[in-house]
């Protein structure tokens, strides 16, 4: 923490001259060994060091997949198999790599949500938030242009989908579409600046965590209270080795299930459409985005109506990137002074309605929005005729052998008859998608904001370690 | 809190399990009854036997329409490989795979001095001879419909699970109606035209083939078209333009098993499930000494956690 003085003692004459010079040391002592860290955070808060672990693993195995990767349309397929065949070891870098961006995202996810239930958004740690958002949204961006490297299928197609939202602004769109293209369409110049990009992007993730450490460590960690520390000797215990330990038990325990993934089911993960070489004259039937995307495409898919002259597809993509963006909000938008939703009884049921609402726009985003989630009665099917006589017409049927038979006779006689299925009105995945989406707005341009004014927090402790030692606990005896 | 992980956990597991599903009036492709011995846990292996059986179904069989330009014959006497031998740790050298792909004659990659192409047969460090010399004249040659490449077939099938891709051959492969159920009535242009019955369940009505096309429930498509029947209850699949390519004795396999439909079906799938990943083996072997030392590690961090946290109250 700011306030906290360094304990640094520089020993040998080296360490002096350096200390003297360039405090490195003192600043990684200061961080990373004396740092005073509320001794009551849990298994949530060790996400962090994970990800912080899963951004290391992506840039190593990344930097070597890149000596050995060709970005050219013709040779970029054949060379990633090539890499999982002949490189040494290749099989096993490219699967964490492969992996390891699944599970990068498993991580932030969970380091977000716990950063929400815990109010680690609010002041004074804003821009700690604010920075995390960043370090999101370029990771969305490197996890997509990393997709399209590969050149199978989905790549292809999902990089057309997302560049073919930009065409979607009104007047620029079209500009914004090829100059991100590189040329008409997606071609090998794409591949070569995605590739570039893909390169560069990951190095400014490696910047804004810096920042994000270094915004971490002025107010210090947020806890489970959401309560300030306010006796450093009694509420706080230093980073190593404390929480060396304890990070470093979570972050093997992840590791144990990223082995899982790599070693047993590399593939899973992905979509099976990407080990077929890209083809911009065969389109994918189904064309997903990997998992970690998938909620943002269900709020994209979400929107199939217009809004005055704004029309769907426009509409759709400012919600999605609206999602996005009330993310950089919340800290002005969630009222409560108090900042653990331990505390927030009210509130913690709408956070537990929304991670609900997350999970399900994922399921939407993966499912084809026209096909029922529940059917309202059975399908029927409807005969279109035109007779003998010239007259048009239609008729229901229930069963087949009738509406068969009536067809043959209009055919029979002279007429024009033709079967269709008439679906049983449904409760689709698109209006599924589409009230998740209301609620995921609502809980952030609704929910914080009102309840904060309005709700009653209860039973928020005094300091952090009243709480460790439990409420009834006499306040005294510091346990250390 | 407490209530709501499990549903958390079901339903994050259900986004996983869905995020990789796409749909398809195709029929769910099945691993044969005794499962495939590559995919058991904690380490299965590819029954290599079966691999170079499978490997004798490809070139005899498959081989003459659908390439695989991602092998090299030299792959299949590497480590993992059907044909490897501790004898000959560099599958150049290896006397069983030279023969192989000496049977093969191929257009050398490189012109003679005088720039005139070279026909020669293939070493071990030659890529598979592809059937055709462009993807035009493979449809040209198929009716326009285009053979696929082997080479990740079975990594581009399925959803991914271990299994998954070569359960799709299998299944595709063995799974074409029998022969004696394909009727065939004179159509209107005077071809004949073959037709199936359905009579299962709610599917019943008459299932007429495309000229130069095969119904086959595996294969995603869509029957309706072609169906004669209660629209709502169409047969699963599509219709391919592979015809049923592995009558029972298509081939006489060297080791004298016999070669069913479903034993070359078997075979071949689990060829293809090598090729597509020929570091598999080592990868499997690989994942329980990694698993056990990361096991240690999280149990040796955890008694040292209890022990470094024993004095402070958390």
């Amino acid at each position: 923490m700011s306030g906290h003085e360094s304990t640094y003692e520089p020993k040998t004459g080296i360490e002096k001259w350096l200390d003297s010079r360039l405090p490195i040391v003192r600043l990684a002592h200061d961080s990373f060994v004396d740092f005073p860290t509320p001794k009551n955070l849990n298994y949530w808060y060790t996400f962090g060091g994970i990800l912080a672990i899963c951004l290391m693993v992506q840039i190593i195995t990344g930097v070597i997949l890149a000596m050995h990767y060709t970005a050219d349309i013709d040779q970029a397929f054949g060379s990633v198999e090539r890499i999982m065949r002949d490189v040494p070891y290749g099989y096993l870098i490219r699967n964490i790599h492969m992996v390891g961006a699944s599970m990068f995202f498993l991580a932030v996810y969970v380091h977000m949500f716990r950063g929400l239930y815990y109010g680690s958004y609010k002041a004074p740690r804003e821009v700690l938030w604010l920075l995390g958002c960043i370090i999101y949204l370029l990771m969305m961006a490197t996890a997509f242009l990393g997709y399209m490297l590969p050149w199978g299928q989905m790549s292809l197609h999902g990089a057309n989908v997302i560049i073919n939202l930009f065409g979607a602004i009104p007047l620029v769109g079209e500009g914004i579409q090829s100059w991100l293209m590189g040329g008409p369409s997606v071609g090998n110049q794409t591949l070569q600046r995605f590739f570039s990009l893909h390169y560069l992007l990951p190095f400014m993730i490696a910047g804004v965590v810096i920042l994000h450490i270094w915004a971490l460590h002025v107010p210090g960690n947020n806890n489970p209270t959401g309560v300030e520390v306010q006796d450093v000797k009694k509420d706080t215990v230093p980073f190593h080795p404390y929480y060396t330990v304890k990070d470093g038990f979570a972050i093997v325990v992840f590791l144990i299930i990223f082995a899982v993934f790599v070693f047993y089911a590399p593939n899973i993960l992905g979509h099976a459409d990407n080990y077929i070489e890209a083809n911009p004259l065969v389109t994918p039937a189904h064309i997903v985005p990997e998992w970690y995307l998938l909620p943002f495409y269900a709020i994209l898919r979400a929107i199939t109506f217009n809004v005055g002259p704004i029309d769907a597809k426009l509409l759709g993509v400012i919600f999605m990137f609206a999602s996005i963006a009330v993310l950089f909000l919340l800290p002005w938008l969630d009222t409560s002074k108090i900042k653990s939703m331990r505390y927030r009884p009210v509130a913690k049921q709408f956070y537990m309605g929304f991670v609900v609402a997350c999970l399900l726009l994922g399921w939407c985003g993966a499912s084809n929005p026209d096909d029922p989630i529940l059917s309202m009665g059975d399908d029927k099917l409807m005969v279109t005729y035109t007779d003998s006589a010239g007259l048009e017409g239609q008729r229901t049927f229930v069963d087949y052998q009738p509406a068969a038979q009536f067809r043959d006779e209009q055919v029979a006689s002279g007429g024009v008859a033709s079967m269709v299925v008439q679906k049983a009105p449904a409760f689709t995945f698109k209006t599924l998608s589409q009230i998740l989406t209301a609620y995921y707005f609502a809980f952030f341009l609704l929910i914080l904001p009102v309840l904060g004014l309005r709700e009653r927090p209860k039973g928020e402790p005094d300091s952090i370690h009243h709480s460790v030692l439990g409420k009834d606990a006499p306040a005294a005896a510091p346990a250390e | 809190m407490k209530l709501f992980r499990p549903l958390l956990l079901g339903l994050g597991a259900l986004a996983l399990g869905l995020s990789a599903h796409a749909a398809g009036g195709a029929k769910h492709a099945h691993a044969p009854e005794e499962g495939w011995p590559f995919a058991k846990v904690p380490a299965g292996k590819l029954d290599q036997e079966s691999v170079q059986r499978g490997f004798q179904v490809y070139q005899e069989v498959c081989a003459s329409c659908h390439g695989m330009k991602l092998l090299s014959y030299r792959n299949l006497g590497e480590k993992g490989g059907p044909f490897y031998s501790d004898e000959y740790k560099n599958a150049n050298d290896n006397p069983l795979v030279k023969a192989i792909a000496a049977e093969t004659e191929i257009l050398d990659p490189n012109p003679d001095e005088n720039g005139d192409p070279v026909y020669r047969p293939a070493i071990p460090a030659d890529a598979f001879r592809s059937p055709y010399p462009n993807d035009n004249a493979a449809k040209a040659a198929n009716g326009g419909a285009l053979p696929p490449d082997l080479s990740v077939i079975t990594k581009a099938r399925g959803h991914g699970a271990e299994g998954d891709g070569a359960s799709y051959v299998y299944s595709l492969l063995s799974g074409y109606p029998d022969p004696d159920k394909i009727k065939s009535k004179p159509g209107e242009d005077g071809l004949n035209v073959n037709y199936l019955e359905f009579d299962k369940d709610e599917t019943v009505g008459t299932l007429t083939q495309p000229i130069g096309l095969y119904y086959n429930p595996y294969f995603a498509g869509d029957t309706t078209p072609q169906w004669d029947g209660d629209p709502r209850h169409v047969p699963y699949g599509g219709f391919i333009a592979m015809a049923p390519q592995l009558p029972d004795g298509r081939v006489e396999y060297l080791d004298g098993t016999e070669a069913t439909t479903s034993q070359m079906a078997y075979d071949v799938a689990q060829f293809l499930q090598w090729a597509g990943d020929p570091k598999q083996g080592q990868r499997k072997a690989m994942a329980l000494p990694v698993m056990l030392y990361l096991v240690l590690l999280a149990i040796l961090l955890w008694f040292s956690y209890k022990r470094i946290w024993r004095n402070v109250e958390h």
